[in-house]
């Protein structure tokens, strides 16, 4: 071994989990037919309402009295009614005003990220606190809260039980998402939507609805990403731009695991180790090689994106109608 | 029948008259700046007409910051022209980003190796060559996937955006000044070489000039040339077109190659023209803003004149506000975000017509 693996491994997933959020999020919507370019803007809004909500409260109650479950409570639905408004705004525009998918998703993440950095910014500013920075470390405890007997459990309570709840909740909802996807009728209905909205519309399917809702609730899935991020892996603290560029990388997810969540959850801690790898590879002085290892998520996935459509299988192709509006009076 | 009816009847219209279509689009730009001061308004508490002075200062308040706004809008316009030929193709580049930086990094790597082994006149149009070279490379590639496997156009340029980022970033530390310092600073700062010439004493006015001429060229290209032709079919109907005898790939391919070309030349005017120097943040999003501004303007190079100068001094004038309040300078983007929610909207009012439904039974 050349390196410490079990220090790498925690902190590869630790990497992953948001991108896992985002994933399985952009999955569900694309199965619509909906291409989300927004996931990026939308997984900073989940961040900083959890931010909002979570300063508020730690302002509100001193630390000593805060209840566990309004501490993890209130962050959680701000979160997802951010996420929420921003997925709500995206239908609204390209299914029932059918605008196109892709300008109207690189107009959300430059208005999420806006959000995100503004109110990131100048909360303080804003409600007049006199605290110098937001770091909500109390908050953040209740969120990195991992199980009692990881410590005593060694290497594999290392590896597998010392993240926070959200984690556990992300691959929770992988796993769901690919059940719902391919074994139930709605899972159908949805995929047929995604395929060809009008056949779907033929066969009695409610287009709109379905793009509604799995839009809807794929936003709020990825906008937890944001949440795990800043309340898990940041430690509470919101500092501007840091998420990065962790949104994009997952959407180049989706097409790494070709439209599979539960694929996604291995392949998101690939990914997250491919982030981290860097870090871990003696390069001496020579600090610009790691430069060139932060590429390697993103040649994969190029890789695998051609090397998908060179194959031309029918299971591993995007769904047909993605990125199109539907209008039913339109042949 | 027993089904619920929707309250609304929707149908695609006819063609609108221009003027109807732009008062449509005018009333959505003014319903956004009421909502852009009400949202100001809000936060700093200061009146509306107290906000869009400050933003008309920001943007034009002094010489020196018209001279800026001109050069933001240049720039901004120059990528704009730059995806639209593609765009018209429906051929989905959301990569200028990375055309743009890679144009910059080829420049920077000129005016660095080769700044004392050639003469300035020669030096530059290496760099312009090599600028040129490195966005059509990048444009190249996903054309060439696209046209021969259908290879999907968007995530490929996506990944090709941070491909670059991370060869700049590469290239930065290989070349930092002074070594540690993670940045390479103004390049050849004393000798000048390989700067583009001032014209006129001003120090931005060559990339508007450079600029105009392109919005210009590519007007013509688009309206009045065979190629503009072929890419408006291909953009209609790929079938249409090989049965018309157009070779689609190879106009995706060329389409595309020109596309990242300009980006090239638009990211040799940011290194060599203005800000000699290369960061990965040099283009700064503005190659994303660049596909909102086209499609705004219908991919037409003139009104895209507008739309970009819309979207640069609102952007500046929001970097006022920001400042006079002490607000944090992501405040240009909310309210970019939000005029642009409202000309992304404002197209379903052109492309359709809503009508009341009279009465369910009756229309059944």
């Amino acid at each position: 071994m050349f390196f410490d693996f079990a220090s790498f491994l925690p902190r590869a997933v630790m990497q992953g989990i948001p991108l896992l959020y985002g994933s399985t999020g952009e999955i569900l919507t694309e199965k619509s037919g909906n291409l989300n370019l927004g996931i990026p803007g939308i997984m900073y809004v989940g961040g900083i309402c959890g931010v909002v909500g979570a300063f508020f409260y730690e302002q509100a109650v001193p630390a000593a009295e805060m209840n566990g479950i309004l501490a993890i409570g209130i962050p959680m639905v701000c979160s997802l009614l951010g996420s929420l408004l921003m997925g709500l705004l995206y239908c609204l525009l390209t299914v029932t005003l059918r605008a196109n998918q892709n300008v109207t998703g690189l107009a959300m993440t430059t208005f999420g990220v806006g959000i995100g950095n503004f109110f990131g910014g100048s909360l303080i500013k804003l409600t007049g606190s006199e605290v110098p920075s937001i770091a909500l470390s109390t908050t953040s405890a209740y969120f990195s809260k991992s199980l009692p007997f990881a410590a005593k459990c060694g290497w594999f309570g290392q590896i597998f039980l010392s993240y926070g709840f959200l984690a556990y909740l992300a691959i929770l909802l992988a796993l769901l998402a690919s059940y719902f996807l391919k074994h139930t009728r709605p899972g159908l209905h949805l995929r047929a939507v995604g395929e060809s909205a009008s056949t779907a519309d033929a066969a009695g399917i409610n287009v709109t609805k379905y793009k509604y809702l799995a839009t809807c609730i794929g936003s709020m899935i990825a906008g937890l990403g944001g949440l795990y991020y800043v309340m898990d892996y940041a430690s509470g603290v919101w500092s501007n731009n840091a998420f990065g560029d962790r949104g994009w990388l997952a959407i180049a997810l989706v097409i790494f695991t070709i439209w599979r969540p539960n694929v996604s959850v291995l392949a998101s801690i690939l990914f997250g180790g491919f982030y981290i790898l860097y870090l871990y590879i003696p390069t001496g002085t020579n600090l610009a090689i790691k430069e060139l290892y932060k590429m390697l998520p993103y040649v994969v996935t190029l890789a695998v994106l051609i090397i998908v459509s060179l194959r031309k299988k029918r299971e591993d192709q995007p769904p047909a109608s993605l990125g199109l509006s539907f209008f039913r009076e339109e042949r | 029948m027993n089904k619920k009816q929707s309250l609304f009847h929707i149908a695609k219209r006819d063609t609108l008259p221009w003027y109807k279509s732009f008062a449509i689009r005018g009333c959505a730009i003014l319903l956004a700046l009421v909502v852009c001061a009400v949202v100001t308004m809000l936060l700093t508490g200061e009146n509306p007409v107290n906000i869009f002075a400050t933003i008309f200062k920001g943007a034009f308040g002094s010489a020196r910051k018209s001279w800026v706004t001109f050069q933001n809008l240049a720039v901004l316009l120059g990528i704009s022209l730059a995806v639209t030929p593609a765009f018209k193709m429906r051929f989905w580049n959301i990569g200028a980003e990375g055309q743009v930086l890679i144009g910059c990094l080829a420049t920077a790597a000129c005016m660095i190796c080769l700044a004392d082994k050639l003469p300035n006149a020669v030096l530059i149009l290496v760099s312009l060559a090599a600028a040129l070279a490195a966005g059509a490379l990048w444009g190249f590639l996903p054309a060439f996937f696209k046209a021969k496997w259908n290879t999907n156009e968007t995530l490929f340029t996506l990944m090709m955006n941070y491909i670059a980022t991370q060869l700049a970033a590469f290239f930065i530390i290989v070349w930092e000044v002074p070594k540690g310092a993670g940045k390479i600073g103004i390049i050849n700062q004393g000798t000048e070489a390989g700067w583009l010439p001032v014209v006129g004493g001003q120090k931005y006015l060559l990339v508007i000039l450079v600029v105009a001429v392109l919005t210009v060229f590519m007007y013509i290209y688009l309206n009045y040339s065979k190629h503009g032709y072929e890419i408006a079919v291909v953009g209609e109907s790929q079938r249409t077109a090989s049965y018309a005898g157009i070779k689609v790939e190879r106009v995706i391919v060329r389409t595309m190659v020109l596309s990242g070309a300009v980006c090239g030349l638009m990211g040799l005017l940011l290194t060599a023209g203005t800000d000699h120097t290369l960061t990965t943040t040099i283009v700064g999003g503005r190659g994303f803003t660049a596909v909102m501004v086209s499609w705004m303007a219908k991919f037409n190079p003139i009104i895209m004149i507008f739309t970009s100068l819309l979207l640069v001094v609102l952007g500046r004038g929001a970097s006022e506000i920001s400042s006079t309040f002490g607000l944090n300078q992501s405040f240009s983007d909310i309210l970019t975000g939000i005029i642009l929610f409202f000309i992304i909207g404002s197209e379903f009012f052109i492309t359709y017509q809503v009508s009341l439904r009279k009465s369910g039974k009756k229309e059944a």
